[in-house]
C-alpha cells in the first residue's frame, strides 16, 4: 500500500524557523540583557547585569507578576483568561493581613503567621470556585464571568481594607518579606518552590495533559472522556490559589495588606504569559516560558530605571514586546501548518 | 448471513420535541462487515449513530451488542463496550502530538521521582505500532497533529479507535474532507479493518465510495429505514431513489 502524502511545507527549512520562534522568549531575555549592559557600560561607566544588587532586585520584582502568571498561564492553555487574578491577589493579602493581625496577641508571632497563610489561601478558593463554577457550568464566557469577579474581589477587598492599607504588626514577617537565605530573597525561593511544582503539574501529570487538550479541542476532550467541567473549575481555582500566594508575599515584603496590590500586575501576568510563548487561542504555552516571560518584564521595568529613562516608557516597552509576542505566535502557526484561528 | 449479528437495533425511536428523527429504525451489523448508512440530509444518519455511540438515549427500542441488550449513559461507556466512533470532524486534539490523542482521557502512566507522570515515550511507540499495523508511516511522531495532512490526520483518529479493540467503528463521512490520494487511502483502511474482523457502519453521501467499499446498505428516510439492499444486488439509481422516495 502507498504511504500518505506528506505536507506541502518544507520540514527542514520549517524546523529551523520553529526552533527560532521556540527560543525566541529566551533570546530576547539575553538580547535585552546585552542592550542594557552597553546602555549602561557607555552612558554611566557602569555594570547592569553584574551587579548582584541588580540582579537580586529583577528577581524579587517579578515574584508578584510571576506569581499571577502562573496560574494564567494554565488558564490560558486551556483557551480561557482570568481577569480577576489581580484583586484576588489583594483580597488574599487584606484577609491575610487581618488575619495575622487578629490573632497575633493569642497565637504569637509563628501562630497568627501560620493562621493568616491558611485563611489567606482558604479565602482564595471562594473567588476560584466561584469563576470555575461559572464558567464550566454556566457555560459563561471567561472573559466576561472573571471580569464580574474582578469587580467583586476588588469591592470586597477594599471593604475588608476599610479603603486604607492594613500594616501587619508582626516582626518575623518582615524578616521572611525581606530576608535572604543562602543570598537569595526568601520570598523568590518561595516563589521558585511553587514554579517547580507548577511546572511539574503542567509538563508531567496527566490533569496537565488534559489542560492542553481542552485548549487544544474541547470537544475531542469531551468525546475522550476528559472531565472538562471539573479541570476548568480546578483551573480557576488553582489560579486563585496562585494569586493569593502572591498576596502574602506581597503583604510580607512590605509589611502591609493592600487591596490594590496587585491591580496593575493583571496586564503583566497576561503579557508574561504571552510573551512566554503561550497562545491566547489555548493550546500551547508552558511554566518555564512564563517565568522568561516575567524576566522579560521585570528587566525592562528596572533596567529602564536604571538607564534613568523616565518611568512611563515602561508602559510603551511593555506594550510592544506583547505585539510582536503574538505577531511572532502567530507566523510560527502559519509555519506549522495550522489555522489561527481555529476553533 | 453468517452467525449472529455484533451489533442489533430493535425498532429504536428518538423524538425531539414534536419532530420524529427516528421511528422504528431497525438494523444488524456483522462482525468483518461494512455497513453503509445513506440518507439526504436530515434523514436521521447523525441521530442514529449518536444513539448507537451513547450520545443520545433512544426514547424507545432496543441496542444489542453482542447479544446483550445494552444501554449507554455516555460515549465512554459504548467505548468501554468497543463500539468507537470516528466524527467528521475527527475529535482530535491538534495541539498534540499522535501518541497523545490515541491515548487521550486513557494516558500511560509512569514514575518521575515517586510521582506520576505522563509516559510520552511510550504513548508515542505504541501508537507508532498501531499505526503500522494499519499500514501508515507517520515520520515524526513529536509533532502536533495540525502540521500533518487530513490524511494522517484521519489515521490516527482510525488508530485511536483500533488500539482500543474496537468492534464496530462508526465512520462519519470519512472521506469528505480529503483529497483523492487519501481518499483511497481511507477505504484501503476500511477493508483492512474489515479483514480482521471489525464491524465498520460507513456513513457518505458519496455513492462512489460506498458501492466500492461496503456489503450492504440502509438507507434513512425522514426518520426510517427506507430500505435495505445489499451492494451486489443494488444500483446507484436504485438508492438514490430509495434516498429521495418515489
Amino acid at each position: 500500500m502507498d504511504t500518505l502524502p506528506v505536507t506541502e511545507v518544507d520540514t527542514e527549512k520549517v524546523g529551523w524557523l520553529t526552533w527560532l520562534a521556540a527560543a525566541r522568549a529566551w533570546l530576547f531575555l539575553a538580547i535585552l540583557f546585552v542592550a542594557f549592559e552597553l546602555w549602561a557600560q557607555l552612558a554611566y561607566h557602569t555594570t547592569f547585569l553584574f551587579n548582584p544588587f541588580n540582579v537580586q532586585s529583577i528577581a524579587v520584582f517579578a515574584v508578584a507578576p510571576l506569581l499571577l502568571a502562573l496560574g494564567q498561564t494554565l488558564v490560558i492553555i486551556s483557551g480561557g483568561i482570568d481577569l480577576s487574578v489581580g484583586f484576588t491577589m489583594g483580597f488574599a493579602a487584606v484577609v491575610f493581613a487581618h488575619c495575622v493581625n487578629g490573632t497575633l496577641d493569642s497565637l504569637g508571632v509563628f501562630g497568627s503567621l501560620v493562621v493568616g497563610v491558611i485563611a489567606a489561601l482558604s479565602a482564595s478558593i471562594v473567588p476560584g470556585l466561584i469563576n470555575g463554577l461559572l464558567i464550566a457550568r454556566l457555560k459563561v464566557p471567561p472573559f466576561i464571568g472573571t471580569l464580574g469577579m474582578y469587580g467583586v474581589a476588588r469591592g470586597i477587598a477594599f471593604l475588608l481594607a476599610r479603603g486604607t492599607t492594613v500594616p501587619v504588626r508582626n516582626s518575623i514577617l518582615a524578616v521572611l518579606g525581606n530576608g535572604s537565605l543562602f543570598g537569595f530573597p526568601i520570598i523568590v525561593l518561595v516563589t521558585i518552590m511553587i514554579v517547580a511544582v507548577m511546572h511539574f503539574v503542567l509538563s508531567q501529570s496527566r490533569y496537565g495533559q488534559h489542560v492542553y487538550a481542552i485548549g487544544g479541542s474541547r470537544q475531542a476532550s469531551l468525546r475522550a472522556g476528559i472531565n472538562v467541567e471539573r479541570n476548568t473549575i480546578v483551573l480557576y481555582v488553582l489560579s486563585a490559589v496562585c494569586a493569593a500566594i502572591g498576596g502574602i508575599l506581597y503583604t510580607a515584603r512590605f509589611s502591609a495588606g493592600a487591596a490594590q496590590a496587585g491591580e496593575p500586575l493583571l496586564l503583566d501576568s497576561i503579557a508574561a504569559v504571552v510573551i512566554g510563548g503561550a497562545s491566547l487561542f489555548g493550546g500551547s504555552g508552558t511554566v518555564i516560558g512564563t517565568v522568561i516571560g516575567a524576566l522579560i518584564i521585570a528587566v525592562i521595568q528596572y533596567g529602564l530605571v536604571f538607564v534613568n529613562v523616565e518611568p512611563f516608557w515602561q508602559f510603551v516597552a511593555v506594550g510592544v514586546v506583547i505585539v510582536i509576542s503574538v505577531l511572532v505566535d502567530q507566523s510560527q502557526r502559519r509555519l506549522g501548518g495550522g489555522k489561527v484561528d481555529e476553533e | 448471513m453468517k452467525s449472529d449479528p455484533i451489533l442489533e437495533v430493535r425498532d429504536i425511536s428518538k423524538r425531539f420535541g414534536g419532530v420524529h428523527a427516528l421511528e422504528k429504525v431497525s438494523l444488524n451489523l456483522y462482525a468483518g462487515e461494512v455497513l453503509a448508512l445513506a440518507g439526504d440530509n436530515g434523514a436521521g444518519k447523525s441521530t442514529l449513530i449518536k444513539t448507537i455511540s451513547g450520545v443520545h438515549k433512544p426514547d424507545e427500542g432496543i441496542i444489542s451488542y453482542d447479544g446483550q441488550p445494552v444501554t449507554f449513559e455516555n460515549p465512554q461507556q459504548a467505548r468501554d463496550h468497543g463500539i468507537e466512533t470516528i466524527y467528521q470532524d475527527l475529535a482530535l486534539a491538534d495541539n498534540l502530538d499522535a501518541g497523545a490523542n490515541v491515548f487521550l482521557g486513557r494516558e500511560v502512566m509512569k514514575r518521575v521521582l515517586g510521582l506520576p507522570a505522563v509516559d510520552r515515550r511510550k504513548m508515542r511507540t505504541e501508537a507508532a505500532e498501531t499505526l503500522k499495523v494499519l499500514d501508515i508511516r507517520i515520520d515524526r511522531l513529536d509533532l502536533p497533529l495540525r502540521s500533518m495532512s487530513g490524511g494522517q490526520r484521519q489515521a490516527v483518529a482510525i488508530g485511536r479507535a483500533i488500539h482500543w479493540k474496537a468492534k464496530v467503528l462508526i465512520m462519519d463521512e470519512p472521506t469528505a474532507a480529503l483529497g483523492v490520494p487519501e481518499q483511497r487511502k481511507v477505504k484501503a483502511l476500511v477493508r483492512s479493518l474489515k479483514q480482521s474482523g471489525v464491524g465498520v457502519i460507513f456513513i457518505s453521501h458519496n455513492l462512489v465510495d460506498i458501492f466500492e467499499v461496503c456489503d450492504r446498505i440502509v438507507v434513512l428516510r425522514r426518520g426510517i429505514v427506507a430500505g435495505e439492499r445489499s451492494i451486489s444486488n443494488t444500483t446507484p439509481d436504485e438508492i438514490v431513489r430509495l434516498m429521495v422516495g418515489g
